[in-house]
């Protein structure tokens, strides 16, 4: 079973809620190993690490770490060659808040 | 100012907020359904989950994420939480905690593997043991919105006795218009069940789920190796993976 320790990429979000406004869980992100494309949720977390670690479920590379000390947080984002992420619809005639 | 609900416009990083335990269900010998209080509880969408955070005296903490398991009553949501023996969290949410006690919570959170009650497509819900948990809050969502999307849950146990929310299920089988309920079973079926038991395979997906040319959404949840192993039949049967939503309960507790 120790092949199969991973947890899912859904538990990120609560830890990456911390830090961004928006939910990451439908991001979409590329694997800047093997380019792979696909929400951030399929990723593969361990945590048994310092930190918790995602990987890419194709090619088992490091996508994302995350490591949270009590004043400060630090986002390691280099296995991603970049995150889409959905936003609402802008209205075409903004009006004022 | 509460955190934006689900949807909202403002949306802010979200931080702990200590819930208290109000109600506590034995649903098998393993797992609990927990009530919590959480004061400004903004409300949520079924299949999203929270953290709960404990900490011990010495300052230690762990940290782990429970599926909501239905909707949100005002300032109430229910857990249901299985007892992973030698784990950090679960033992002590099931044994342990008494009403009135505090945890730390921070939620809802997650929004991939979500069903919206204005979704349409038909839906296939799988579940592996304590897997059925989000998958019964999309269930319990789509009777309190009087949603007619139609709905198969196929639900994978060790035993007749693990079946979590099983006179629910019941009840619900016969009286929610569109929802169909099918059992697996991994060790030992009931009296009188056709077949033997065994592991959930292709001709179960095939029977009891949705052909994929009606582009259903498919929900998985349960332990890891389990998920993978219907996400595979699900993408080998002709559905496409976006439409193949997975949460795979982790190992630990």
């Amino acid at each position: 079973m120790t092949e199969m320790s991973y947890l899912d990429g859904n538990m990120l979000d609560g830890p990456l809620r911390e830090l961004f406004a928006v939910d990451l869980s439908t991001a979409t992100g590329r694997c800047a190993s093997c380019g792979m494309v696909g929400p951030m949720a399929g990723l593969r977390v361990y945590a048994h690490a310092p930190g918790l670690v995602g990987r890419c479920p194709a090619c088992a590379e490091v996508m994302v770490r995350l490591v949270r000390a009590p004043d400060r947080a630090w986002l390691d984002l280099r296995g991603i060659t970049y995150l889409q992420v959905p936003m609402p619809t802008v209205e075409p005639f903004p009006r004022p808040l | 100012m509460t955190a934006a609900a689900a949807g909202g416009r403002r949306a802010v990083p979200l931080g702990w907020r200590v819930a208290r335990l109000v109600q506590r269900r034995v649903e098998t010998s393993t797992a609990q359904t927990l009530v919590l209080s959480v004061p400004d509880w903004p409300g949520h969408l079924p299949g999203q989950h929270v953290d709960v955070r404990l900490t011990a005296p010495d300052g230690y903490q762990a940290a782990r994420s429970y599926s909501l398991a239905g909707p949100a009553d005002g300032d109430r949501i229910a857990l249901t939480v299985q007892r992973v023996p030698d784990g950090e969290v679960s033992p002590y949410l099931t044994d342990a905690w008494v009403e009135g006690d505090p945890v730390e919570v921070r939620g809802p959170v997650g929004g991939w593997f979500v069903w919206r009650p204005a979704q349409t497509a038909p839906v296939l819900l799988v579940a592996g043991g304590s897997g059925v948990v989000p998958l019964m809050a999309m269930v319990r969502a789509r009777r309190a919105a009087g949603s007619r999307t139609p709905f198969r849950l196929i639900y994978s146990v060790r035993t007749p006795a693990d079946v979590i929310y099983a006179d629910e299920l019941r009840t619900r089988a016969r009286d929610d218009p569109g929802l169909d309920v099918a059992y697996v079973y991994t060790r030992q079926a009931p009296d009188g069940w056709r077949g033997e038991p065994h592991r959930i395979g292709l001709a179960d997906v095939n029977t009891y789920g949705w052909p994929a040319e009606l582009e259903p959404l498919c929900y998985v949840c349960g332990p890891t190796g389990f998920v993978e192993t219907v996400a595979d039949l699900l993408v080998g049967l002709g559905h496409q993976t976006r439409r193949v939503r997975t949460e795979r309960f982790g190992p630990t507790g």
